[in-house]
């Protein structure tokens, strides 16, 4: 189903080469998006856990968020953010001013968790899914409102942990840091159907 | 619900590839930092190059200036403890520090051994030399390795020294038989379970940053080059002559170390870099690299 699909791992900085080997696995061509060149023939886009400061800011450059977002709107890309790639994509971050792509109708808050010595492992169950998912969380983000037409899919202790949308999905954990493969392969079967 | 387990502590170091991070002595050059786009800052008393300078005992930072640098940044703070010192690394977990670096760049406090890493909740880096020195580190716990390097000289001989060893010699270990690994753990040093591990996978079972004289954004191209996860820099961002241009300047480096135009671009008109010390006119007793084992 996900044989030969082209998708993009936005590599300006984070864990990129982790969701490359899970979308290789679920058998995708992984392509490293720097440059507005490198959307080419990319149906759908991961974008990576990391800093989401210094990502905003590279993104900046070179019209690479302006490349995305108008890919995005002509219905030609799909969109995942994974931790700090979730705040790159939501409309609203509270409490911090940074350069942001904006395009989901959420609003998130920045290490709701906690710092780094709060991170935490935990099994969720996710709407869809027939068994819990183990996520991993480092000073992770809250989904802490969604718009219209966007689905909850888990929560965590009552706070949002994945939202989705037509072509948007936003989680607040990392699954490329597990071996389990199982929404790398709904997110890349579901591109182009 | 588990926390300080070894996913979330290398997943967290996982998270600084292909960025930049920077030390800074106070509130406002992390919020520079910041701006420019580092993944983390380092928080400490005095930058290597003064460390040098000065002379003294270096020690863990004053925990009010660590503090007014948590509350002025968003990005993860981190902080060095002495080598062997877990006292301090104690206090610096009790502060909320994101990481701490056991660090040869302040005066070791214990000359045969290294803090155990697993105690902590917090993740550590570790400076190494060579593999037999990263991987007995990670024994110890460290959930992140860098290169010594030679802090605060400016010059990248010594990171590109222990780079190519670290590389080397995992590409050594990938060729050998699955017989020959006892032998080749024997003479690492190291672990042997460690050992099978670069053997299967070709590369640490952690994040490996480049530091220690990384001062210009060739520099840093260079190390991502050599095949490091990210750059560490330390005195050559702040005893430069414009340290915002700079520090934004090695951030699109490591990001864009591939191409050279991109390169060309940000490294053009950056003002004074830091002036820099030649490592051979260096006495042995004040080279940092040597502190630890």
């Amino acid at each position: 189903m996900s044989k030969g699909k082209r998708v993009g791992v936005l590599a300006l900085q984070g864990d990129f080469r982790e969701h490359k080997q899970m979308l290789e696995k679920v058998g995708a061509e992984a392509v490293e998006v720097r440059l507005p060149a490198h959307l080419e023939g990319v149906g759908g886009l991961i974008v990576p856990g990391g800093e989401s400061t210094t990502i905003g800011k590279l993104a900046r450059e070179y019209g690479l968020d302006e490349a995305v977002a108008e890919r995005y709107q002509r219905g030609e890309l799909a969109i995942w953010g994974t931790c700090a790639g979730a705040i790159w994509i939501a409309r609203e971050i509270l409490d911090y001013q940074q350069p942001h792509l904006g395009i989901m109708d959420i609003a998130v808050r920045r290490n709701a968790f906690g710092r780094q010595v709060d991170s935490f492992e935990a099994d969720l169950e996710i709407t869809g899914l027939d068994f819990p998912f183990h996520a991993i969380f480092i000073r992770a983000p809250e989904i802490v409102r969604v718009g219209e037409g966007v689905e909850v899919r888990s929560s965590y202790k009552g706070r949002i942990v994945f939202a989705a949308a037509a072509g948007l999905w936003a989680t607040s954990f990392h699954p490329e840091l597990t071996g389990d493969t199982r929404l790398h392969s709904e997110f890349v079967g579901e591109l182009a159907k | 619900m588990e926390k300080g387990t070894l996913r979330v502590k290398t997943g967290f170091a996982e998270m600084f590839k292909g960025g930049v991070i920077m030390d800074v002595t106070d509130a406002e050059q992390a919020k520079i930092a910041e701006e420019a786009g580092a993944v983390a800052v380092m928080a400490l008393e005095r930058v290597p190059a003064d460390i040098r300078a000065q002379g003294g005992v270096a020690r863990m930072s004053d925990p009010k200036k660590i503090k007014e640098i948590m509350a002025a940044v968003s990005i993860p703070v981190m902080a060095k403890a002495r080598i062997g010192h877990f006292a301090e690394a104690m206090i610096l977990e009790a502060l909320g520090v994101d990481f701490i670096d056991e660090s040869e760049v302040l005066t070791p406090a214990d000359e045969e051994h290294h803090i155990d890493k697993w105690a902590f909740k917090v993740p550590f880096v570790n400076g190494a030399r060579d593999l037999g020195e990263a991987l007995r580190r990670i024994a110890e716990g460290a959930a992140m390795i860098r290169t010594k390097g030679e802090a605060g000289t400016g010059n990248v001989v010594e990171a590109v020294r222990h780079a190519r060893a670290v590389m080397k010699a995992i590409r050594r270990i990938q060729s050998l038989r699955d017989d020959e690994l006892m032998a080749e753990a024997k003479n690492l040093q190291a672990p042997f379970e460690l050992v099978r591990y670069v053997h299967e996978h070709g590369r640490l079972p952690v994040v490996n940053f480049a530091a220690g004289g990384v001062a210009t954004p060739a520099d840093a191209a260079l190390m991502m080059h050599l095949g490091l996860d990210g750059v560490f820099v330390g005195s050559g961002i702040f005893k430069s002559g414009d340290p915002a241009r700079r520090a934004k300047a090695i951030v699109r480096a490591v990001t864009h170390y591939n191409d050279p135009e991109i390169l060309a671009e940000v490294s053009e008109d950056l003002g004074e870099p830091m002036v820099g010390i030649n490592i051979d006119v260096l006495p042995e007793e004040e080279r940092m690299a040597k502190r630890g084992w």
